[in-house]
């Protein structure tokens, strides 16, 4: 077990510098460099003034060489200062966003897996039911409605005409002036928006999971073995039929891990939210490199690691993959 | 809609409150038309009084707090408010002093010599002297600043500190945009100097985080990604402004910006055409907000690469003028919310010579036209071919301006009319720059130009500015009109210039080195509980520090 979670690690190593170098080939063959970008067309830059930039940023050497200067200072955990004329350093500007994101993420997950989950075993216990029929139609409205779109109808309708929630950002102005309970509702009224629609894509996707996973169980051998003892369905449905059917539930919750810190560019954009999602977007449009390879870095570890967690997981929830994962390991 | 940022190019009309008056991306506009009556004070209302918030929507982050270096109007926005500058216009649009009193220009106009006011203060108690601006001077002339405002400095040949209220500087040649580009954002020596010195980047000072300026409005936070957030400055030396804050929130949804406009979270904001016509002309919203019309201070143009040997024959030119309505572009696209160009300049500005060729909607001329330089229909399509070779190119313009990508439609559909076959190519803001602009990898493109306050366009049009990195983008030449860029730029006198820029535009018109289309109108809308506003030539904000809420319909009361 323990041999087989080191040899995972080893072999995603060359895997992440992989990942690495090809982002940052990318980034440099895209068009347009940052010092142009950061001036528009309204203003002059000389030539002069380029090189200045170019030289004041290494953009004047080799790629190669910069990738090396950037992997040797990343690897210490310096990521450098953005190109933005904020000059700040790249971690805090990742640090000061990553609570929002996480918090809104985790959040979101929480809510989707207690819902998805029983609606999945709803559906599961009473297959074509009407409810079941139902659950099928929200499902498939969940999947196909975009979420720019959804957003804006909530917003218009629980902003604008009932005034009832506010519509962007993540405080009130008057936050500071809040008394404590007041700011904890007043961060969590900003959040019943983004977090609802930011569900709804999930809840659609897990809940059907669920139900697919649990349908194949009961159709298992243990699961008429359990009720020819004699059990109650109640005891078999929750004792032996979730248990086994939550298994690829629990293996996509590994593949989350990454998208807990990415954000979603679209939720945080029409919500106002300033987290991990805007930046990238920000940080793209203005060819900031050392804030997007600083993010590459967060993600391709992320992904990294929620694929290895996964396996592991799979091999700790289910005893066959571990016999035989232990045997070839 | 949703996850889109639009780099906007150079033009979104934007409103710009006493932005830095350098050459092209400056401010203010003319030709005021207010399309609302202003609520009549009821007996009630009180006069102006201290206090209340204004809430504004940013679709982008501010960049940092040291404006000379920024480059995004919301950064220099907000540093308009925080710091002060030497000259500045006022509402008609005419140069007068802000932290200079008063300056003298020699006779060879060559100096110019700085008065400054007495007990004008930094926000910490220092006081703003000639030292303050000459570090400010050296700073943007320093190679390693990045800053993109550094040209007409670099025209100065000498600077010197005569005393602490006297400021001299002469330059190489008599340079008249020079007085305006002293509009710069004016930086405190007793803070940046010791660093700058120090060799330190001034981005990664306090400064830049926490400034301390000399404005109306003192800085207080800076949440990125959320909001800004400003202070009145009791002691400004025109005194205290009357509105207590003034917020910035960071919305980069452009949706989302109007939907918090309509529930009243926003106090002030820029409308579409869409949103100014058919979206907001209900009751209720027309009682919470004013709207105001103006024209932006930019044009929008159908620009030819002159390097092609098709486009260089001004008579093709003139026949694409002939074959546009400008007027069906400004009714379908801008809802009529803009004006016909004429030329490179804004109407109602005093240089702006109305009298100019104009170019009527005529297929028929245009047609003629095309046929005298060898273009004729041979095959069934329609299409003019010459030498073998069909009339066809591509209109390129940037992703995220609907605007721009709905004229190149029609312009397209107009000029398939006449027998041209036109391509439209959309190109995300980095790549139109960086691969079709610079390297002048183009056939035609449609683009749009901020304005300045002066009429000095040197840097579009003369032939020695047709490099890689430089603006001149169609490659235009014409010796005759370097000639009067240059004698322009020489002379001080008013009348003088407006002769010198009116034959200029003659030659503008007549030969059209871009088809100039229009010039929009700019949209803001302001929360009707704000009183004071009076829209002048140079739109509305030029008097912010003077809008006021009465006292009874005061909202935020901290």
């Amino acid at each position: 077990m323990l041999a087989y979670a080191i040899r995972r690690v080893l072999i995603s190593i060359p895997l992440f510098l992989g990942i690495l170098l090809l982002s940052f080939l990318m980034l440099k063959l895209a068009p347009g460099e940052p010092t142009v970008i950061q001036q528009d067309l309204q203003v002059r830059q000389s030539e002069a003034q380029r090189e200045t930039l170019r030289k004041l940023y290494g953009l004047d050497r080799p790629i190669y060489q910069q990738f090396g200067i950037w992997l040797w200072r990343a690897v210490r955990l310096d990521f450098g200062r953005s190109y933005m004329p904020d000059g700040r350093l790249v971690m805090d500007k990742i640090q000061e966003r990553i609570p929002i994101t996480l918090g809104l993420n985790v959040l979101e997950l929480c809510i989707t897996l207690a819902v998805a989950v029983p609606l999945g075993i709803l559906s599961a216990t009473r297959p074509y039911s009407l409810f079941d029929k139902l659950m099928t139609l929200f499902v498939f409205v969940g999947f196909a409605t975009p979420d720019f779109w959804f957003a804006l109808l909530l917003m218009i309708l629980f902003g604008v005409q009932l005034g009832w929630l506010p519509m962007s950002g993540l405080r009130s102005l008057n936050f500071e002036y809040l008394p404590f309970w007041s700011q904890v509702w007043d961060i969590l009224s900003h959040l019943i928006l983004p977090v609802l629609v930011a569900s709804v894509g999930g809840l659609a996707f897990l809940s059907r999971l669920m139900r697919g996973s649990l349908l194949e169980v009961v159709r298992q051998d243990y699961m008429r073995t359990a009720r020819a003892k004699g059990l109650a369905e109640r005891v078999v449905i929750y004792k032996h039929g979730v248990r086994n059917a939550v298994i690829p539930v629990v293996t996509l919750l590994g593949l989350m891990v990454p998208g807990l810190l990415g954000g979603s560019v679209i939720i945080e954009t029409v919500f106002g939210i300033p987290g991990m999602g805007q930046l990238f977007v920000q940080s793209a449009y203005s060819r900031d490199e050392p804030v997007i390879m600083a993010l590459v870095v967060i993600g391709a570890s992320l992904s990294l690691l929620g694929n290895i967690l996964a396996d592991l997981f799979y091999s700790v929830v289910d005893p066959r993959i571990r016999v035989s994962g232990g045997g070839a390991g | 809609m949703a996850g889109s940022l639009p780099p906007g190019g150079p033009l979104q009309p934007v409103l710009s409150r006493r932005r830095f008056l350098s050459l092209l991306g400056l401010l203010p506009l003319a030709a005021c038309s207010r399309s609302e009556p202003a609520a009549e004070p009821t007996a009630a209302e009180g006069g102006p009084a201290y206090g209340d918030t204004l809430v504004e929507a940013s679709i982008g982050d501010i960049s940092g707090l040291i404006p000379n270096i920024t480059s995004d109007s919301a950064s220099q926005e907000v540093g308009g408010l925080i710091y002060s500058n030497l000259v500045r216009t006022d509402k008609d649009l005419r140069l007068e002093g802000e932290v200079a009193e008063r300056w003298d220009i020699s006779p060879d106009q060559l100096t110019l010599t700085f008065h400054l006011r007495r007990g004008v203060k930094w926000q910490d108690g220092e006081e703003v002297t000639a030292k303050d601006v000459d570090f400010t001077y050296r700073y943007m002339i320093d190679p390693r600043t990045p800053t993109a405002y550094a040209e007409s400095f670099r025209q100065i040949r000498r600077a010197e500190i005569v005393d602490p209220y006297t400021y001299r500087v002469t330059y190489e040649k008599p340079y008249a945009p020079g007085l305006l580009s002293w509009g710069i954002w004016i930086l405190p020596s007793h803070i940046l100097e010791p660093a700058w010195k120090a060799g330190v980047d001034l981005r990664t000072t306090a400064q830049n985080r926490h400034p301390i300026g000399s404005g109306p409005y003192l800085f207080r936070q800076w949440d990125p990604g959320e909001k800004v957030v400003l202070e009145a400055y009791p002691n400004y030396w025109e005194g205290r402004p009357y509105l207590n804050r003034v917020v910035y929130r960071i919305i980069p949804d452009q949706s989302t910006i109007f939907l918090e406009l309509k529930a009243k979270n926003i106090d002030m904001a820029g409308l579409t055409p869409t949103q100014y016509r058919r979206q907001t002309d209900y009751p209720a919203f027309r009682k919470a907000f004013h709207k105001y019309r103006y024209l932006a201070n930019a044009f929008t143009y159908l620009g030819f690469n002159l390097r092609d040997p098709r486009f260089q024959d001004k008579r093709f030119r003139q026949a694409m003028a002939h074959a546009i309505n400008k007027q069906e572009i400004i009714e379908g696209v801008l809802l009529g919310l803009g004006q016909e160009a004429v030329g490179p300049y804004k109407p109602g500005t005093w240089w702006y010579k109305a009298d100019v060729k104009t170019y009527p909607f005529d297929p028929q001329r245009a047609r003629a036209l095309l046929t005298e330089l060898g273009w004729r229909e041979t095959g069934s399509d329609g299409i003019l071919v010459k030498d073998g070779k069909p009339l066809a190119f591509t209109i390129m313009t940037n992703q995220g301006n609907q605007v721009r990508q709905q004229t190149a439609e029609i312009i397209q559909r107009r000029l398939r009319a006449i027998g041209v076959d036109v391509k439209i190519q959309v190109v995300d803001w980095a790549a139109f720059i960086n691969t079709f602009i610079r390297k002048r990898q183009f056939e035609a493109i449609i683009l749009g130009w901020g304005l300045g306050l002066d009429p000095d366009q040197y840097d579009i049009w003369a032939s020695t500015q047709t490099g890689p990195d430089q603006l001149n983008h169609i490659s235009y030449k014409n010796p005759e009109v370097d000639a009067l860029l240059e004698a322009g730029r020489r002379t001080f006198d008013e009348r003088q210039r407006k002769a010198i820029y009116g034959q200029f535009q003659d030659i503008m018109a007549e030969e059209q080195p871009v088809v100039f289309l229009y010039v929009p109108d700019a949209l803001p809308v302001v929360s009707a509980r704000v009183r004071g506003i009076e829209p002048a030539a140079a739109g509305i904000t030029y008097n912010f520090i003077r809008w006021y809420v009465p006292a009874n319909l005061q909202r935020y009361t901290r």
